[in-house]
């Protein structure tokens, strides 16, 4: 008797559903046995988390201001990801949307009038995230230059670039030696909604809404999934691989450059110290989750976002230390990631050694080899 | 001059010892066609879980026993995620990278001792010592190779070692043929799943190496982000040696380097920016990336691991 994997000939909703929703209560409690070990009362340090994340009125901005970030940088992530083009660049093309956008805000400011200014500041912001993407993605479509492996580099060069930027020539004069540019002209600030959640979350919510209206609606988003699914196919029908992929990742990258650019405007209204914090990183994660659904992506957002805030709570009124939502974090990922292969497979016992083992749809090409 | 070169080259060395250590890991990880991005996450805890051990037993081997461990058990973990499960290896090696960050920042705030309000930051524990050898360390420049700790000199075994399993056994044939091409290698009759198990958890034993020779040599004691990125210098170091044990070494000493010279050069006067010196590995990654692909034949030679990050299943066929 032995026990094989099978191809499932459709993708199983039933375990869509049920492996995220177990993962999180698997994570709850591993993270309730490193919680007691370690001599904390697990229950109150959840309750404490939560109503940290989602307790009050401002509780709750909170966890939309980190939120928005990850929105945006994960919706980035699963454009690139749809197609199979491991783009874990979201990091360095949020950043350069602050460095963009920083620039536009603060030298361009003179010759900008008043009202354009801020949609310039988001638009330079946007545009240099498309650019940065755009490189790993010129050089995978056109050399074959392994994606995943450059962008990530690209994410250095982009955070030690903005780092000499607000040490170096754009650090604030008046600032008494503050890692950090001068504070934005009011012209180029993103308005608020509520306390320090600022627009950028209807910047979200419009780029799921396009975005599920590309994938669901029109050719376009039609050829690009069929390039994810199999590559020959695609050929097949005629679809331009290399320019599909190169505009793709302009897209990724302008949601990424998006977010950096909302970032700078709407909460520090500088570029500072501090701005990376890795959102480009959660946020291939958070796109994972989501299946690289657009709409589902929204909520993997806030559902990540309150596990740092409420991170941040426990530190305050229990005195854990605010990683405990980096663990969760990651506690949540490893029952999904083992358990995403029921999606697509399932397990079949087999008793006798003679009896077939293959059956017919196991034949079609694995869908986990890109 | 000299004295300044001698510095130099010992700063680097010392600098570029956790680097060669995790690097070699993820080259043998790599080459049996695993890519695993969890590094930083790993060389983090193990950091963190090395000191803490060497801290209460009093000797500085508990602490990289305990991190190897550490380091192997996250390398298994992705082993079972990616080989076994079949998940996504860029999303499996981010998760290892930021449950490693998270628990490591915890431990770091919860296995001190009571007096320091649980902290380990700031504790002073066991390090590891610096031997000189008697005359050798006495030549100018060259007399820095003699000058350091014990993983440092073994390090001068363990390169020549790497490269002579990696290209010159049955073994070492073995682990690149599965990363190469894990069908032919099925059909050789090589176990495909338990090569590129063996090979992940080696690979997670010597990044817990490194991992623990930052917090028990390098830089003694516990201090969060105690790794200055230095996993993601370690994925682009693998590329940047094109999976080869021997250019790694070269490549840690010029990568580890750039950061510790940097402070001499600023000290000498010179005006280059620390930010552009941090950015050279990353530039140079990819342009040996761009390079080894467009020469096709020479990244064959080289033995860039074909099946890299690809999950083999065998029905699949």
């Amino acid at each position: 008797m032995r026990v094989v994997f099978e191809k499932r000939q459709s993708i199983s909703r039933q375990a869509m559903v049920l492996v995220p929703v177990l993962s999180f209560f698997a994570a709850l409690l591993l993270g309730a046995i490193l919680l007691l070990s370690s001599g904390a009362n697990p229950i109150t340090t959840y309750v404490a988390m939560l109503r940290g994340a989602f307790g009050s009125t401002y509780s709750f901005s909170e966890t939309l201001v980190k939120a928005i970030p990850l929105m945006l940088t994960g919706l980035g992530v699963a454009v690139a990801f749809k197609m199979r083009f491991w783009n874990i660049g979201a990091e360095g093309q949020f950043v350069w949307g602050g460095i963009a956008g920083t620039f536009v805000a603060l030298f361009l400011s003179q010759y900008i009038p008043d009202p354009l200014l801020l949609p310039a500041v988001i638009l330079g912001g946007t545009i240099a995230g498309a650019i940065w993407a755009g490189i790993p993605a010129v050089l995978k479509a056109y050399i074959g230059v392994d994606e995943t492996l450059t962008s990530l580099m690209l994410n250095y060069v982009a955070i030690l670039y903005a780092q000499y930027l607000f040490y170096g020539p754009w650090r604030d004069p008046e600032g008494y030696g503050f890692p950090g540019t001068a504070l934005f002209p009011e012209a180029a600030w993103l308005p608020r909604l509520l306390n320090r959640a600022h627009l950028g979350l209807v910047f979200a919510f419009i780029a799921a809404l396009v975005l599920w209206f590309i994938f669901n609606r029109t050719r376009w988003g039609f050829e690009l999934k069929i390039i994810g699914e199999n590559k020959t196919a695609a050929e097949y029908l005629g679809i331009k691989i290399a320019r599909n992929i190169v505009l793709a990742l302009l897209l990724s990258g302008a949601l990424s450059g998006l977010a950096g650019a909302s970032e700078v405007a709407g909460l520090s209204r500088r570029l500072q110290t501090g701005f990376s914090m890795g959102y480009g990183y959660t946020a291939i994660i958070v796109a994972w989750m989501a299946q690289l659904k657009s709409i589902p992506v929204l909520f993997v957002a806030v559902l990540m976002a309150a596990l740092l805030v409420g991170g941040d709570q426990v530190q305050l009124t229990m005195g854990l230390p605010s990683s405990v939502g980096l663990v969760l974090q990651g506690l949540i990922l490893f029952p999904m990631l083992a358990g995403s292969l029921f999606t697509e497979y399932r397990l079949r016992i087999i008793r006798q050694k003679n009896e077939p083992s293959i059956s017919p749809d196991q034949e079609i090409e694995s869908e986990l080899q890109s | 001059m000299i004295a300044l070169l001698t510095s130099i080259l010992a700063i680097t060395l010392r600098a570029g010892t956790s680097l060669v250590y995790a690097t070699m890991g993820e080259i043998y990880t790599e080459n049996s066609g695993v890519l695993n991005l969890g590094i930083e996450g790993m060389m983090l805890l193990s950091a963190v879980s090395g000191f803490a051990a060497a801290y209460y037993s009093g000797f500085v081997w508990v602490g990289f026993l305990i991190a190897m461990l550490v380091g192997g058990i996250l390398a298994a973990i992705h082993a079972f995620l990616s080989v076994t499960m079949r998940a996504n290896q860029v999303v499996s090696g981010l998760s290892i990278t930021l449950f490693g960050t998270g628990m490591a920042s915890f431990l770091g705030q919860r296995l001190g001792p009571e007096s320091n309000n649980y902290y380990l930051a700031g504790m002073v524990g066991p390090r590891l010592q610096t031997i000189s050898i008697p005359g050798l360390s006495q030549i100018p420049v060259i007399g820095a190779l003699f000058n350091q700790d014990i993983l440092t000199y073994i390090i001068y075994l363990l390169v020549p070692l790497a490269w002579f399993y990696l290209y010159k056994t049955r073994n070492g044939l073995n682990l690149r043929a599965v990363g190469e091409d894990p069908q032919t290698a099925d059909a050789m009759g090589i176990n495909v799943t338990r090569t590129r198990y063996i090979y992940t958890i080696i690979g997670g034993l010597l990044v817990g190496l490194g991992g623990a020779h930052l917090s028990l040599s390098y830089t003694p004691g516990w201090s969060e982000n105690i790794t200055g990125g230095r996993g993601w210098i370690v994925i682009a170091l693998v590329i940047f040696a094109m999976w080869n044990p021997g250019r790694a070494f070269l490549g840690a000493l010029i990568f580890g380097g750039i950061n510790a010279v940097q402070f001499r050069l600023q000290a000498s006067g010179t005006n280059i920016p620390a930010s552009f010196l941090n950015m050279m590995p990353y530039i140079m990654t990819v342009l040996v990336l761009v390079l080894i692909t467009w020469w096709e034949a020479l990244s064959k030679r080289i033995g860039a691991p074909a099946a890299l990050s690809t999950p083999y299943m065998r029905e699949d066929k």
